[in-house]
């Protein structure tokens, strides 16, 4: 079924923040086995001018995801979660994010369309810290699979 | 946020080091627990299979976290990343064995744009397929 194209531009209350702790990103970067010392060592995040150990570039992705289930569970849009899969994603950074930040992130409904049956939402996430300053925008592009034929 | 590269250094069609990266099933499932994406289809071969897939796959976004280690190994300081955009086009598809699967990442300068920044093509490959489209980065350079 061919979803609501009146959610298009719908935007939903900021989640409340997230704190990025520096074992969060040491235990990230160990699971994608990246041994850059920025992701790690104060000293050498410092070298490179920042303030504190910053995350490496998708680690955003786990704040930004949870706050897209207000979409994605969202019982008036009626999105089939269980036919989801992840299509496209994309981030464009303002500055890295860093351990210390406070972040809450504002997710819209950019778009919908219906391919073939398949359901595609695009949802941005706009990502601020603690000031107010933003520091990431994600996007992710969500596909319902269309459902088998009976 | 200052790359070790200068921008004065690269042109269009400059490589970057290539670089494969192995995936088992424990990275996996190491990856799931620092991600918080626990989705089974990335760790049960049963429930994969049930929904139609040839076994256990990686999850896109730890593809998406390897294959822009190429750029920020290159350009030193991952702070120096702009943008990243990608499209999951086919999945890597990890047997339950010592050897896994491997994703082989290459890339190269696409454009050059303002303010020294640089459009980086990546090309993420898995068992002679390609597993990431439209695969581009920004980076900003020394």
């Amino acid at each position: 079924m061919a979803l609501d194209q009146s959610f298009v531009g719908r935007t939903y209350p900021p989640t409340p923040p997230y704190e990025v702790g520096r074992e969060k990103i040491r235990e990230f970067a160990e699971a994608v086995g990246d041994p850059n010392p920025v992701y790690v060592d104060p000293e050498a995040a410092k070298a490179f001018g920042h303030s504190d150990v910053i995350a490496p570039p998708t680690f955003v992705f786990s704040i930004t995801f949870k706050a897209a289930g207000q979409v994605i569970h969202d019982p008036q849009l009626g999105l089939d979660y269980s036919r989801v899969v992840h299509g496209d994603q994309k981030f464009v950074y303002v500055r890295p994010v860093r351990a210390g930040d406070r972040l809450t992130v504002t997710s819209t409904i950019e778009g919908i369309k219906s391919l073939a049956g398949n359901d595609i939402v695009d949802v941005r996430g706009e990502v601020h810290d603690e000031s107010g300053e933003h520091v990431v925008t994600a996007w992710t592009k969500l596909v319902a699979r269309a459902a088998e034929e009976a | 946020m200052t790359a070790k590269v200068a921008y004065e250094s690269v042109e269009v069609g400059t490589e970057l080091p290539a670089r494969s990266f192995p995936v088992t099933r424990a990275t996996l499932v190491q990856y799931a627990g620092a991600s918080g994406d626990f989705n089974p289809i990335h760790w049960n071969e049963k429930f994969a299979r049930e929904v139609g897939l040839p076994d256990v796959i990686a999850h896109g976004m730890f593809t998406m976290a390897e294959a822009i280690r190429v750029v920020t190994d290159w350009a030193g300081d991952p702070g120096a990343v702009v943008e990243y955009g990608v499209r999951f086009t086919k999945p890597v598809v990890v047997p339950n064995d010592d050897e896994g699967a491997l994703i082989e990442v290459s890339a190269k300068v696409a454009a050059l744009l303002d303010d020294k920044q640089v459009r980086v093509d990546l090309t993420a490959m898995s068992e002679g397929k390609k597993v990431l489209g439209m695969s581009r980065a920004v980076v900003r350079l020394a």
